[in-house]
């Protein structure tokens, strides 16, 4: 049995041979258990956040953008239902088409796609995750929305979504005002870190009240927690927190007003102010040409874009606050008044008009040639006589006229809620627009030419209609736009406007140099008088030139506006208010080029002030945002990567 | 000799099939059940696609076991070597002409089926190596020359797999073949001398590693190397079984895994997915499993009679000890990702039918423990 025993030997020896074996991988096993001791017990607390960070992401919800109301509740700014078409990649392919283009061409034979869309959307589905939605179409009107919902079967991937976007119903009357949203630039996401401003579907406020007031208006983000997968697919909602919808606002304006009045300009030029001259709210601000705020809301087409800029009407710049104009004549009650006030200046005085007054080694003209003859104050202002206003000019200094310009509003901003508002200028003897420091003295002449309103005087409309609101008044109003914001909010406390210590006799004296203006026999302005029961307006008419008169064009005759190019004619102006005997509402009208106040600002001036009074806005109950008007909670998931 | 089992050379099929240990199959089949499960979890709750698929081929593997255990031990001791030299000609045929399948020549095809040459290998370098080291006597396993034949054995299947290249399998066959010929009784100056040589040949072998390989293991060393690309694996990996705690998030609500966060996680990462569902009560106790058969098999083995079937049982168990310290090391970021399913639990056919065919041959050692084995080849047939 040799062989046996050698086999036992062999068997023992095994047997040894492997227990050893079995205690390594024993001892290996350990080191498996030890580890998953660490992973699950001690560690176990640190990988469960993890875990979570891993599956939990934070999704913005972007909160509805409060509304702009005029008065009297009518909608100047709206949010409104953006039927969209989106298309999910891999439901297209789940759904029976090879790729994303035949999807489109499925969904070409419903709505029309642009040739550009088409290849943006190529470009995005090649980019993006497939089950990233891609915008094929937006802002579908109802027809077509209703075509996609009712093929939807029959459309690979297609899905119809209502989405949110800012509207302006009354298109280009209200551009410059209201303004307009669009996406956020890296500057503004740069400025603040309101986590709304990275979404790439945003839109924040650009221009007017839309970028004034863009903190109220656009509300706190809410934030919807979502589980994700490890491509960042959506898997469920987890939690919801809705973000405060943006607050309501109400504007002073009148819609109406403000249609009719920016009607009146047909394609001029110009702009025009209707202020409440007891409360300094603005009904209307106007500035023309207008142009469509709707077509920035989904990012302005080049086309669209090298239109407006290239338009040499300049319809982007607010011409209301931001363009800057000579008076004119307009500015001859300030220096009517300032007149008054230095006593130097006695209201039955004259002033004799040849058609030129002679100062220093030149003369200076009046604007009618034959001249006026004997002129008193009454007489200066209804007959809009430069020799006289030379003539007082002159007397009184520039620092008396500077003094009653700046405290009948101008040289200085009005702090009216518009982004861009110009002060203009009014010189005087120490400070002339910026160029006292070149050390030349005050020339004598320009006073002259300051007291008809020209040289480096330059104003605003609006300036123009709270100067002639003052005026009306005695009383230093300010203008308002913005009635309240948020529900509720309208301040409560009637307006009483300190008085500008004007002497009650000055202004009674030029008021009615003013109504002589109007509704006077000789009048400059007597064909814009008001007709019917009650309707009366007193105004003043301006005409600034915007080039010089060389002595021998006088010589030979000034051309008539209508043979000067477009560029080179006078801005047409004119400020009115009315009633004459109860004033509640005063105008100004600037129309660029329009040649002279009486025949093209006048008029349209006259048509405003008798719409203004037979609508009497201020005898109307004004809107009052209630909870009810505000809860638009209609928000909706942005959807990301 | 009046021994009962020694001299009844030829059982009935009944006596062998009553002879089966019961503890074993259920074993199997209960580890099997916990595959089902989890793949069950990994389809979201269906049982679509893998967890069906899993069962027919647990069942085909279950036919399998029964037929490779009833057969003969003689018969096998017969086979090994043709087994062996016919897998080595695979090997190299996919070298030559497999077709490629995840970036590795890996596979033949034979009409419906892939024949994966490496799997083969594993159970014919235990039977080949059983069958030589039972062929000689103990005084001449530790001679030089009789070492040169093993040695081969080991090293041309494990060199052909690594160009293939699918380090996980030439790990397995390399560590499979050399715990065998320690269990053969070599020297310990073999040993110790051999291990010298290994960690030698470190720089050596890494030659021949292709780059994703090197990548794996530099990334293993510095998991901070490449969080996003082949570290970002093993980090999900950890989360999600840091995340399961000690009892777990519950079946079907693992979040990790379920937001696809792990990756493979119907092969390779299925060891992860339980313990993040069922916690560390979940991983223990299918470890626990594995322990029990690795216990019964290596009493199989020392019970056994012949040197055959005891370095056979021996072979079949290192290699699915082999199998499951890979795999569990490997996900918990022990080891380098080398591609190694969890036995019986992971989704695959190949690696099923691997696994189920060395619990068949573990089986038949069971049954024919008694089995006198002649040193050499004889004819039964």
């Amino acid at each position: 049995m040799v062989r046996d025993v050698r086999d036992a030997d062999r068997a023992a020896g095994f047997t040894r041979r492997a227990a050893i074996l079995s205690i390594g991988t024993m001892g290996l096993f350990s080191t498996v258990v030890w580890r998953l001791y660490g992973l699950q017990v001690k560690q176990a607390e640190e990988f469960g956040i993890l875990a979570e960070e891993n599956r939990v992401n934070l999704r913005l919800l972007v909160p509805q953008r409060g509304l702009i109301y005029d008065r009297f509740g009518v909608e100047l700014a709206t949010n409104r239902q953006n039927f969209r078409v989106l298309l999910v990649p891999e439901d297209a392919r789940n759904q029976g088409v090879r790729n994303v283009e035949e999807a489109l061409n499925v969904l070409g034979e419903i709505v029309e796609i642009s040739d550009y869309r088409r290849r943006r959307v190529l470009r995005e589905a090649g980019r993006n995750r497939p089950f990233v939605p891609i915008i094929v179409k937006e802002n579908l009107d109802w027809n077509e929305f209703a075509r996609v919902n009712v093929n939807l079967p029959d459309l690979p991937g297609i899905v119809p979504e209502v989405g949110q976007t800012r509207h302006y119903p009354l298109g280009s009357h209200v551009a410059h005002l209201v303004g307009h949203v669009g996406a956020v630039t890296v500057e503004e996401q740069n400025a603040e870190n309101d986590p709304l401003l990275r979404l790439p579907e945003f839109r924040i406020g650009k221009l007017g009240i839309e970028r004034r007031l863009d903190q109220p208006l656009r509300g706190a983000a809410g934030t919807a927690q979502v589980e994700v997968n490890a491509v960042g697919r959506v898997i469920r909602e987890l939690a919801r927190n809705e973000g405060t919808p943006g607050d309501d606002v109400v504007l002073t304006i009148d819609q109406e007003l403000q249609e009719f009045t920016s009607a009146q300009f047909e394609g001029e030029s110009g702009a025009a102010a209707v202020m409440d001259v007891e409360t300094g709210d603005v009904m209307a601000l106007v500035s023309t040409p207008g142009f469509d705020p709707n077509l920035f809301t989904f990012g302005i087409s080049h086309e669209d874009w090298g239109a407006l800029r290239d338009n040499p009407l300049n319809p982007m710049v607010n011409k209301s606050v931001a363009g800057q104009y000579p008076p004119g004549s307009t500015f001859k009650m300030v220096v009517a008044l300032a007149g008054l006030e230095s006593g130097l200046i006695q209201p039955n005085e004259t002033v004799f008009c040849t058609g030129a007054y002679a100062y220093g080694d030149r003369d200076y003209h009046c604007w009618r040639r034959q001249g006026h003859g004997a002129m008193n104050m009454h007489n200066g202002i209804k007959y809009s006589c430069d020799v006289y206003f030379y003539d007082v000019a002159r007397r009184i200094g520039i620092d008396r006229i500077a003094d009653m310009a700046e405290r009948l509003g101008l040289g200085m901003a009005t702090g009216i809620q518009i982004p861009g508002e110009r002060s203009g200028s009014v010189p005087n003897a120490n400070y002339r627009n910026g160029r006292a420091a070149d050390g030349r003295p005050w020339v004598g002449g320009e006073t002259l030419i300051t007291g008809i309103g020209q040289a480096t005087l330059l104003t605003t409309p609006l300036q123009l209609a709270l100067m002639t609101a003052r005026i009306s008044t005695g009383n230093m109003v300010v203008p308002r736009l913005v009635r309240s914001i948020g529900v509720g909010e309208e301040d409560a406390t009637i307006y009483e406007p300190p008085s500008l210590d004007i002497d009650p006799a000055h202004l009674a004296i030029v008021r009615d140099g003013m109504n002589g203006v109007v509704n006077e026999v000789g009048g400059t302005a007597t064909r814009s008088a008001l007709v019917g029961e009650g309707l009366s307006m007193a105004g003043k008419t301006g005409t600034a030139q915007v080039r010089r008169i060389s002595t021998e064009e006088r010589a030979t005759g000034i051309r008539r506006n209508e043979d000067l190019p477009w560029r080179l004619r006078d801005h047409a102006l004119f400020v009115g208010y009315g009633p004459v005997e109860a004033p509640r509402y005063a105008v100004s009208v600037v129309v660029e080029h329009g040649g002279g106040g009486s025949r093209a600002a006048g008029p349209r001036a006259r048509e405003i002030m008798q719409f203004t009074q037979m609508r009497d806005p201020t005898s109307r109950a004004p809107f009052v945002t209630t909870p009810l008007s505000s809860q638009q909670n209609a928000t909706y998931v942005e959807e990301q990567n | 000799m009046a021994d009962i089992g020694f001299g009844s050379q030829q059982r009935s099929l009944v006596a062998k099939l009553m002879d089966l240990n019961l503890i074993l199959l259920l074993l199997i089949c209960t580890i099997a059940c916990v595959g089902f499960a989890m793949l069950y979890s990994v389809a979201d709750g269906n049982w679509d696609p893998w967890a069906s698929r899993q069962m027919v081929r647990f069942g085909l593997g279950f036919l399998a076991l029964i037929v490779v255990a009833m057969i003969d031990i003689r018969v096998w001791l017969n086979l090994a070597y043709p087994a062996y030299v016919v897998s080595l000609v695979l090997l190299v045929w996919v070298e030559v002409a497999g077709d490629i399948g995840m970036g590795a020549q890996r596979w033949i095809s034979l009409g419906p089926l892939n024949l994966q040459p490496s799997e083969l290998m594993k159970i014919a370098l235990v039977l080949a190596l059983s069958r030589y080291f039972h062929g000689i006597s103990t005084e001449d396993v530790s001679k030089p020359l009789r070492l040169i034949p093993p040695l081969m054995m080991i090293a041309i299947p494990v060199a052909l797999v690594v160009r293939q290249p699918d380090l996980g399998t030439a790990i397995l066959l390399l560590a499979g073949g050399g715990a065998l010929v320690f269990l053969a009784g070599i020297n310990w100056w073999y040993i110790i001398s051999g291990a010298v040589a290994a960690i030698a040949a470190i720089p050596i072998g890494w030659q021949f590693l292709q780059d994703y390989q090197r990548n794996r293991v530099l990334t293993f060393l510095d998991p901070e190397r490449d969080p996003l690309g082949a570290g970002y694996h093993i980090l999900q990996s950890k989360i999600a079984l840091g995340s399961g705690g000690v009892f777990g998030q519950g079946f079907l609500q693992g979040t990790q895994s379920h937001l696809n966060f792990l990756p493979e996680k119907q092969t390779d990462f299925i060891f992860t997915m339980l313990a993040e569902e069922f916690g560390l009560v979940g991983a223990l106790g299918l470890l626990g499993l594995y322990v029990a058969v690795l216990g019964i098999g290596v009493a199989t083995a020392i019970r056994c009679r012949s040197q055959f079937g005891r370095l056979m049982a021996m072979g079949v168990c290192v290699t699915l000890f082999l199998y499951v310290f890979i795999n569990a090391a490997m996900v918990m970021g022990l080891v380098p990702v080398v591609g190694v399913p969890m036995p019986l639990v992971s989704y695959g056919g190949t690696s099923m039918m691997t696994i189920m065919f060395g619990f068949g041959l573990l089986m038949s050692v069971h049954i024919h423990r008694d089995t006198e084995v002649p040193r050499h080849t004889t004819s039964l047939w």
